[in-house]
């Protein structure tokens, strides 16, 4: 049986009207690390989409930035029960990438540069619901924030929005990635509070 | 590669308490990726939520993944090679 | 285990020490650490570890430095009374502990309260009244900030060289430098590894970092410097 430590609290706040259950707004932006921030030059990034017949669709720092260019204004909802409401982010629509790309697969696996992993339906990333975002409130986005690309799939849990992103494969079944093995939970809506499995 | 949010391995004795009966910080443990061999009070750490990402201080590569689940503690050693507990 | 606060002291103008009162402790060795588990009326935990400043059996002495915005610390070093009960576990880790029997030299070099295992291994070495070689290097912010600064003044001497190091303010009779531990002054200060020293450092993770870094390129054998980081970027 715990014993009560009389006036402790914790850090959670009152939840606001616009939160998802369980959620406290914050006004910084807390870093979340799971291991060292890899260090990504613009000049050596690159993208990739792989479909299940191997094709592979590649672009590189200059080729995204002549894609157009997308300004989003979204709220954020960070798994260890933050969230940040109005955040502005510049990036590529995933509907823009997918133009040419043909697949039957419905889930994806992201796949980051520090070798993270997350899983995803497809239909999550498009239609105006996900982007490859390189400028957060109007700045170069930090490494420690993901930099320099992360994936912006802001409806799900943040840990979806794979930092240092690297690059789509396709997958027909919707198997876990990194954080879905370790206890997070397959598909991450915080209106449902799908924190853990 | 820079990060400072990490802590070393010594951090682990109470969270493996509960899976080990002895110190497993104290323990020496053999990567899986680079063969490193080392103490896991070495290991570098990083705690989530319910969680604990352990890593190798010599590739970065993943030892082992402590989940703290309200029921039980469950211990994911994909990435340890191998295990020596001194006596 | 359950443990009842004891005593509370400020003992800098942001830290606190605290002794708890928990029976049945079995004694803990010098460096070693215990989990503290706060249990909120709703039931929300939260652990985190504290070293212990204390060696041996009876009460169990902590310093606990308060991060501002943290969740644990300011609790600890604000709201935390006489008569209050936390949860504790220990004591834990067995590596990062001196021995009494262990003969080489002994570097100690302590950060903010990374002084705290620190602050144990030398209470131990001066109950033994131990020949061996203790040094101890300790940075702190300003002399206010330092934990344990007058027992360390006075276990000072000939069994302990002590160097400070203030990033910030010295005392009022302070005539060293002001600034960061540095490569040079580190070099200066620490036993040479020549003598091969066991080296333990401890305290923020970037301070540590910086540390085991320059003992490595000052020809330190990694194998025996230990440390342990507190956290923090
Ligand atoms: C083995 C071990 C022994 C420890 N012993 C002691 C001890 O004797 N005395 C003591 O005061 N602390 C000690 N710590 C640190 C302690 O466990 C907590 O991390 C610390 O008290 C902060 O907890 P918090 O809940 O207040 O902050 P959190 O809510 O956890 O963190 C708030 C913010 O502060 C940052 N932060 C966390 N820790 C630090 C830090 N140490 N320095 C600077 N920034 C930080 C975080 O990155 C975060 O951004 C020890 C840690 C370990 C792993
Ligand atoms: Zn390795």
């Amino acid at each position: 049986m715990a014993v009560i430590s009389r006036g402790f609290t914790g850090r959670r706040r009152e939840p606001g009207p616009d939160l998802p259950p369980g959620q406290f707004l914050t006004r910084d932006f807390p870093v979340l690390s799971a291991g060292p921030t890899p260090e990504v030059d613009t000049a050596d990034w690159q993208f990739s989409i792989r479909t299940d017949d191997a094709t592979l669709h590649t672009w590189s720092w200059d080729e995204m930035m002549a894609l157009p260019i997308e300004t989003v204004d979204t709220d954020i909802h960070c798994v260890t029960r933050w969230s940040k409401l109005g955040t502005t982010w510049r990036g590529v629509s995933l509907d823009t990438l997918f133009a040419d790309v043909e697949t039957t697969d419905e889930f994806v696996m992201a796949h980051s540069y520090g070798g993270y992993t997350t899983n995803l339906p497809l239909e999550d990333l498009l239609d105006g619901k996900a982007w490859l975002a390189f400028e957060f409130d109007g700045e170069p986005l930090e490494p420690e924030h993901g930099g320099p690309v992360r994936l912006l799939v802001p409806h799900l849990y943040f840990w979806k929005s794979a930092k240092w992103i690297r690059g789509l494969e396709m997958q027909q079944q919707d198997e876990p990635g990194f954080w879905e093995q370790n206890g997070y939970h397959t598909y991450g809506d915080p209106w449902r509070e799908e924190r853990y499995s | 590669m820079t990060d400072g949010k990490h802590v070393d391995g010594n951090a682990l004795a109470g969270p493996l308490s509960e899976v080990f009966d002895f110190d497993v910080t104290s323990a020496s443990a053999r990567c899986a990726s680079c063969g490193d061999t080392t103490e896991l009070a070495r290991a570098m750490v990083y705690e989530k939520p319910h969680s604990f990402i352990v890593r190798c201080s010599h590739c970065d590569a993943v030892l082992m993944v402590i989940l703290q689940k309200t029921d039980a503690t469950e211990l994911d050693l994909r990435g340890t090679a191998w295990l020596r507990a001194p006596r | 285990m359950a443990a009842t606060v004891s005593k509370t002291s400020y003992a800098t103008p942001s830290g606190r020490v605290i002794e708890l009162d928990v029976p049945h402790w079995p004694g803990n060795l010098a460096g070693q650490h215990l989990d503290v588990r706060l249990t909120s009326e709703d039931g929300y935990q939260a652990a985190r570890s504290y070293s212990i400043a204390s060696v041996g059996s009876g009460l169990v002495e902590l310093a606990v430095d308060r991060i501002p915005d943290g969740e644990v610390s300011p609790y600890l070093t604000m709201d935390i009374m006489p008569g209050d009960q936390l949860e504790v576990r220990g004591p834990l880790g067995g590596w990062f502990v001196w021995r009494e029997g262990a003969t080489e030299p002994v570097q100690l070099i302590g950060g903010g309260s990374g002084v705290v295992p620190l602050m144990a291994m030398m209470r131990q070495h001066a109950a033994a009244a131990s020949a061996v070689p203790f040094r101890l290097l300790y940075s702190a912010r300003t002399d206010d900030d330092a934990f344990y600064a007058k027992e360390i003044d006075d276990l000072a001497g000939p069994a302990l060289d002590v160097t400070w190091i203030y990033t910030r303010k010295g005392p009022g009779s302070w005539t060293g430098p002001i600034g960061r531990l540095t490569r040079e002054t580190l070099a200066a200060a620490v036993i040479p590894a020549a003598e091969n020293p066991a080296v333990f450092v401890c305290g923020p993770t970037p301070f540590v970092e910086a540390v085991a870094s320059w003992l490595v390129e000052l020809g330190h054998d990694p194998a025996r410097v230990k440390t342990e980081r507190f956290g923090g970027a």
